[in-house]
Parts: structure tokens; C-alpha cells; sequence
């Protein structure tokens, strides 16, 4: 069985369709329970004190943004090689969602960095590597709204995906090779000597699966709006079509 | 309510604003697919052919 007989929209339908209810009952109870142990369940952290709590909002939402824009520039390659509609609709999808994320991501990051770093921004690599990004979120939805035809729209949409994937990648890792920004280090590593306290990490590690499932189900949900708009706009057309010829 | 001290309006600040983005995404998100989902099915009524 392969993988692509789910780029044909009416199997993902069928599918997608099938998982909604499960996908959006498991996001809210990873998002619900990750959110509401970390504000009133944790404790303040003796440098940060209670701002601490921002990171259960902040590190997920900038960890999606990155990997939304990291997802289209996936789905758009699939469709740059193999034609797959499903796959530039869900890159279109995904792109309000991480746009959203990274907005989050930005205004959590001054509301922390007022307090902690005594300015709402500074010029930091991390920080204007996320600004440039979601001005490329905001770009790239003003492509597709900008060109009519949906294959073209398709296609520069998909340059404009890797080309924004630079700023994606050095949003993530900027912090690595660029040490003169105020942006600390990564939170959370796979070398577990740099991750934060585990009193932090476990409702850290809950709302962050909660932004993801968040981010899967809308990108699925969006991905089968607009499977249904162009259906619904080809029908339209043809509904034109014969009205004419009748007339 | 936990005590948030001098950071409560930051703390405050970044859950609300967070709630509001988050929320109205998925506002706009189920609104419009319920809005096509509705306007293909009349239109597919109208053509006489099942819906996606």
C-alpha cells in the first residue's frame, strides 16, 4: 500500500475525516492539562522568578513556528515534483497556522524579555531571524490571495517556501553560532545536561505535544477547507459554463 | 490562583494574549470550514452529486 494514494483528496477526506474528532478531544487534553499545570502547579524559578511560566506558551509556540514553515517547505517540494493538489493545499493550510504561532512566539518573547531583559526587543539574531519570518508568513499568504490561477500561485509559493526555509533554519539555530544576541540558549536539548529542571520539563514536554496535535488538526481541518473550496469553485465554474451555453 | 508578584502583568499579559491569537485562529478556522462545507453541499445539491 503506498503512501501517495492519500494525495488523492477523496481519501484524505475519508481519513482526515475519521481522525478530527480524536485529533481535536487529544489536543485539547495535552494543551488543557500542559497549560494548566504549568501556570498553577510549578514553581517560580529563582532567577526568573514567576515569568518562568511564559516558557509553556513561548518554547512551543516558537518551536511550531519554525517547524510549520519547515512542513510547507515540505509539502510544497511534494508538490514541485509530483503534482499532488493535496499537498500545495496543505502547505496553503499551514501557513496561517504558523504565522499564528510565530506571533505568539514574538509577543510572549516581550512580554518575557520587558522584565528579564529590561526591553520589549533588541536586534538579537534569534529575535529579528523570527521577525523576518513572520514577515515571510505574511508573504507567502499574500502570494496565494495574489495570483488567480492555483497551479502558478502553487508553484511560486513553493519558491517562496525555500527560500524562507534559510530564515526558519536560522531561527532555530542562530542561537548556536551567533553568541552576541540576548537570547539564551536552547531551552531543551537531546543532551539532557543543558534541558531546564524536570519540575518545569514535564508540563513543558504536555504543552508542547499540545501544540503540535493544535497544529496538525487546523492544518488538517484548514487542508479540507480548502480541498472543499475548490471543489466547490469548480462546480461554480461549471455551473457558469452550462448557464451560458443554455443561454 | 498562583502568586504572581511584580510579574503578573507579564505573566497575565502573555497567557491572554496568547488565548486570544490562539482562539481566534481556531475561530476563523472552524467558522470557515463550516461556511464552505455548507455552500458545497448546496451547490452539489443544486447539481444533483454527493459532496467531498
Amino acid at each position: 500500500m503506498s503512501l501517495w494514494r492519500y494525495a488523492n483528496p477523496v481519501e484524505f477526506m475519508r481519513l482526515s475525516g475519521r481522525a478530527m474528532p480524536a485529533l481535536w478531544a487529544l489536543t485539547a487534553a495535552c494543551l488543557g492539562a500542559g497549560l494548566v499545570w504549568g501556570f498553577f502547579f510549578t514553581p517560580d524559578d529563582y532567577r526568573q522568578g514567576a515569568t518562568v511560566k511564559i516558557i509553556y506558551l513561548h518554547v512551543p509556540a516558537a518551536l511550531m513556528a519554525i517547524n510549520a514553515w519547515i512542513m510547507m517547505l515540505v509539502a510544497s517540494l511534494i508538490w514541485a515534483v509530483r503534482r499532488h493538489h493535496v499537498s500545495a493545499l496543505a502547505a496553503r493550510a499551514a501557513a496561517p497556522v504558523g504565522a499564528t504561532f510565530t506571533l505568539v512566539a514574538l509577543v510572549t518573547g516581550a512580554l518575557w524579555g520587558q522584565p528579564m531583559w529590561g526591553t520589549w526587543w533588541a536586534w538579537d539574531p534569534r529575535l529579528t531571524s523570527f521577525l523576518i519570518l513572520f514577515v515571510f508568513y505574511l508573504g507567502y499568504m499574500a502570494l496565494w490571495e495574489a495570483v488567480e490561477d492555483p497551479e502558478k500561485a502553487a508553484d511560486l509559493t513553493a519558491a517562496l517556501a525555500l527560500v524562507g526555509s534559510v530564515f526558519a533554519l536560522l531561527s532555530r539555530y542562530a542561537v548556536l553560532f551567533w553568541n552576541q544576541g540576548l537570547h539564551q540558549g536552547a531551552s531543551l536539548s537531546l543532551d539532557a545536561e543543558e534541558n531546564v529542571a524536570d519540575v518545569f520539563y514535564l508540563p513543558l514536554l504536555l504543552s508542547m505535544a499540545g501544540f503540535v496535535l493544535l497544529f496538525v488538526t487546523l492544518v488538517l481541518l484548514r487542508t479540507r477547507t480548502e480541498i472543499r473550496l475548490r471543489r466547490l469553485r469548480a462546480l461554480e465554474l461549471r455551473a457558469g459554463r452550462l448557464a451560458e451555453e443554455v443561454a | 490562583m498562583p502568586e504572581l508578584g511584580d510579574y503578573a502583568g507579564a505573566v497575565l499579559g502573555a497567557y491572554a494574549a496568547s488565548g486570544l491569537l490562539i482562539g481566534l485562529l481556531v475561530a476563523h478556522s472552524v467558522l470557515r470550514a463550516g461556511r464552505v462545507r455548507r455552500a458545497l453541499r448546496r451547490a452539489e445539491a443544486k447539481q444533483g452529486r454527493s459532496h467531498v
